[in-house]
């Protein structure tokens, strides 16, 4: 190695070191942490012995583990699909008919992306005031003479899960309005223009020309999307509860997760070892997930 | 412009659909605006009042909630601490983050992409599924209920993004001005602080949003690491008042308040680089 080489290796050193080992010691050590302490037993916080994939059998198979994992593993699928469908599906509408410039939309813009940057605690507990049996909402429900529809909001069952998921909603909306207005603003005005002169319907511009122009942000939107609904944890722990009351119906694989790693009320003491097998879980989700997706939406990307 | 909706020459259907657009983005509108507008009117209230008529305003506007959630129940302190975790640990991603850009993108190594990706690999994972393995390493640098612990693990995740926008703004400044501050005689170090910083600066606020939301927002990792009083951030600050005072509506409207509009009126003075900044990361 000349001198030169030697110099230039300590300023690399210099410049990526500090950065590269906290991103090493927080994110991918922990990571591999995880999958090594999903192989043992654990006495509190004290690792064991090796027990090979009996962490991992247990939470597929062994009762009570399965049934709650499996049921945290629906909610978090009726996440993803109550928030694909209705927040990705209204965001994509907002950022279209904005990028049309429709009248009032600098106005619209700058509204529709304040609740982005609240924080879920407090946005939980906001509507949670909101929801309760004597909030506001029944309250509005009555005064407006619809006293038939109030509801126990977050105590009913059926109710409480996507009522939790819209108040999500009503916080993230703006969020992926926003991606879907900026990507729809990058189509090349010709294109469009040309299709208007050519009398092209507004529906077949659409399909035609926009949706597979903004592949990719439709692509970071699911991923993303995927991402918040395997961690939802902030909005059921503000506005249900650690344990996902009503009888384990709004709990999800994060609130589940952390009541097996640190241990709660009523399931007494932390399971390490089970803990970091539903984190690896949540892992592998995550990344497959991401990754199909990717993979699926790259094939129907379009260049110019 | 032809792209955009042209109303007035617009067929009925047409005229419809855009009138249906219309009432849906206003209907969405007020459902942000009244119940913000409702939450701190209701702060200036009792609770009596509160219950009695949910909707009026106040018959005289006292502070008196403010004072006892402020002073009596320690907010200020909650705020304060939010406010120099997320100061310090911001300040540490922007060092190190650009620092790090800079290696990544401005020099030629072999482990040049390999290491870029160990960056970005951060983006995809999601950190909280690491909270065991945090624990017991939180817990044997005796860390626990300290916030250092806290500001390592905020700065471990931010420092994924900026290194990914920052890299892509750096590899876009041109090579020459590089060469011709080290003819000058400029170090490495020079040409980091005077030649690229300067050139990505507006890069560096985008970041900064995009980074500092979250971070201020953070809720999991300063529930788990930091139980005692004096050490809390404002979201969990709140979730332990509302645990104490679940029925003084008065003082939970107040609560709420001061964790939301702080957000709101900075946001309003600079919507633009907030709406820049938090869409960047998914457009770059």
């Amino acid at each position: 190695m000349t001198k030169k080489e030697f110099h230039k290796g300590l300023w690399i050193s210099f410049f990526v070191g500090p950065g590269l080992i906290i991103v090493v010691g927080i994110i991918l050590v922990p990571l591999f942490m995880s999958l090594f302490n999903s192989f043992f037993s654990w006495k509190g916080l004290l690792r064991n012995s090796y027990v090979g994939f009996e962490n991992f059998r247990k939470i597929f198979v062994e009762y009570p583990y399965k049934q709650r994992f499996f049921n945290a593993l629906l909610n978090n699928l009726k996440w993803f699909c109550g928030t694909m469908v209705i927040q990705n599906g209204l965001g994509l509408l907002f950022g279209y008919i904005l990028s049309r410039k429709i009248p009032g939309h600098e106005f619209y813009k700058r509204i529709i992306f304040i609740p982005v940057l609240f924080s879920i605690v407090a946005v939980g507990f906001l509507w949670g005031l909101y929801l309760r049996p004597n909030g506001l909402v029944n309250m509005l429900l009555k005064l407006t003479g619809h006293p038939e529809l109030m509801r126990a909001w977050l105590g009913d069952e059926a109710l409480a899960t996507p009522t939790i998921i819209l108040v999500n909603i009503w916080r993230w909306l703006g969020f992926p309005s926003l991606v879907f207005l900026s990507a729809i603003n990058n189509v090349p005005t010709e294109c469009l223009e040309a299709a208007y002169l050519d009398g092209a319907k507004e529906g077949t511009v659409f399909r035609k020309i926009v949706l597979p122009l903004i592949v990719p942000a439709i692509t970071i939107i699911t991923v993303l999307t995927i991402i918040g609904s395997l961690n939802v944890f902030e909005q059921i722990y503000t506005m249900a509860g650690l344990d996902g009351p009503p009888n384990f119906s709004t709990d999800a694989i994060g609130t589940l997760f952390y009541r097996t790693a640190f241990g709660s009320v009523d399931s007494g003491s932390p399971e390490i070892g089970i803990g970091s097998a539903i984190g690896v879980v949540i892992y592998l989700l995550t990344f497959g997930a991401s990754i199909v997706s990717l993979v699926s939406m790259k094939s129907k990307e379009v260049e110019l | 412009m032809t792209t955009d909706l042209q109303f007035r020459h617009a067929r009925p259907g047409r005229k419809a659909a855009i009138i249906l657009c219309e009432l849906l983005l206003i209907f969405y509108v007020l459902l942000i605006v009244c119940p913000l507008a409702n939450m701190i009117i209701s702060s200036f209230k009792t609770t009596r009042e509160i219950f009695k008529a949910p909707l009026a305003f106040p018959k005289k506007f006292n502070f008196n909630n403010y004072k006892i959630v402020w002073i009596d129940k320690g907010f200020w302190r909650y705020f304060v601490n939010s406010v120099w975790i997320t100061t310090v640990s911001m300040a540490v991603v922007l060092l190190f983050g650009s620092m790090a850009a800079y290696g990544v993108s401005r020099f030629k190594f072999k482990m040049n992409t390999f290491i870029y990706m160990m960056f970005l690999s951060g983006i995809m994972l999601p950190l909280k599924a690491a909270i065991i393995p945090l624990f017991l390493i939180m817990k044997n640098l005796n860390l626990v209920d300290n916030p250092l612990s806290v500001i390592l693990i905020f700065i471990a995740m931010g420092l994924p993004s900026t290194v990914f926008i920052l890299s892509g703004f750096m590899k876009s400044v041109p090579g020459e001005l590089e060469d011709a501050a080290r003819i000058d005689g400029c170090s490495e170090w020079g040409i980091y602080r005077k030649v690229v910083m300067p050139v990505v600066s507006p890069a560096i606020s985008l970041v900064t949003i995009y980074n500092a939301v979250p971070i201020w927002n953070d809720f999991f990792f300063p529930l788990v690491f930091l139980q005692s009083d004096t050490y809390k951030t404002l979201p969990v600050g709140l979730t332990s008042f509302f645990g104490q005072y679940s029925t003084e509506w008065g003082l939970l409207f107040a609560g709420l308040s001061i964790a939301i509009v702080p957000v709101l009126v900075l946001y309003l003075c600079m919507s633009n680089y907030f709406i820049r900044g938090m869409t960047a990361g998914a457009i770059k």
